[in-house]
């Protein structure tokens, strides 16, 4: 499977850190599919900033614990 | 697999079977007869009809949708964009064949395939897009 964006993620740490939330769960909180939170999570989809925004706020931390982009090489 | 991506497969398995079927019929009488007296235009018909119903019924089978997401919205979109350009190539050569005053066989069989093409690229980018990230 390709991953199209430089994004990395850690929905994944975050969930097992928050009482094991299933992508399901997030999924309903955030209001979008399970099959959307998976492909999140994979980094086969960027989610737009909103959502971004929203996945941060069910796990309480800034943006950045949550998505992660790398540095330009100097 | 989402509502929206089994709605996609099923989109594109219609898209191909129900031509299939027609363009067999299709090959069958153009074997026995030019393309200028062949009576096409009640098969298109109803293989278009067909089409439209087996869709209708299909999404009925498979249940009411669930939550569509901005991510599903994307992928239509992107989808649908790619089809588009086949769309106009195909209607460019509809236009061609019309300019060219060729028989209204070729020319309404064309013009159905572009439309045909369009759906199984839309739904082609939209599976891919789904499978391996968009």
């Amino acid at each position: 499977m390709g991953k199209p964006t430089k994004v990395t993620n850690s929905i994944r740490y975050l969930r097992f850190t928050h009482g094991e939330m299933t992508q399901a769960d997030l999924a309903a909180r955030v209001g979008v599919t399970r099959q959307t939170v998976i492909a999140i999570e994979q980094g086969r989809y960027s989610p737009s900033l909103e959502v971004a925004f929203q996945i941060a706020r069910v796990f309480g931390v800034p943006l950045e614990d949550v998505f992660h982009y790398p540095a330009d090489k100097p | 697999m989402s509502y929206e991506e089994r709605r996609t497969w099923i989109y594109a398995a219609i898209a191909a079977m129900v031509p299939a079927v027609y363009a067999v019929i299709m090959l069958g009488r153009l074997a026995d007869a030019g393309a200028a007296e062949i009576s096409y235009a009640q098969p298109l018909l109803v293989a278009i009809g067909a089409g439209m119903v087996a869709n209708f019924l299909a999404g009925m089978l498979i249940g009411a949708p669930d939550r569509r997401d901005e991510r599903d919205v994307g992928i239509f979109r992107h989808g649908t964009q790619a089809g588009y350009f086949v769309l106009a190539a195909g209607a460019a050569g509809v236009l061609a064949l019309t300019l060219a005053e060729a028989a209204h066989f070729w020319i309404a069989n064309a013009l159905y395939l572009a439309f045909i093409l369009d759906a199984l690229v839309s739904s082609a980018v939209k599976i891919v897009a789904y499978r391996r990230g968009f």
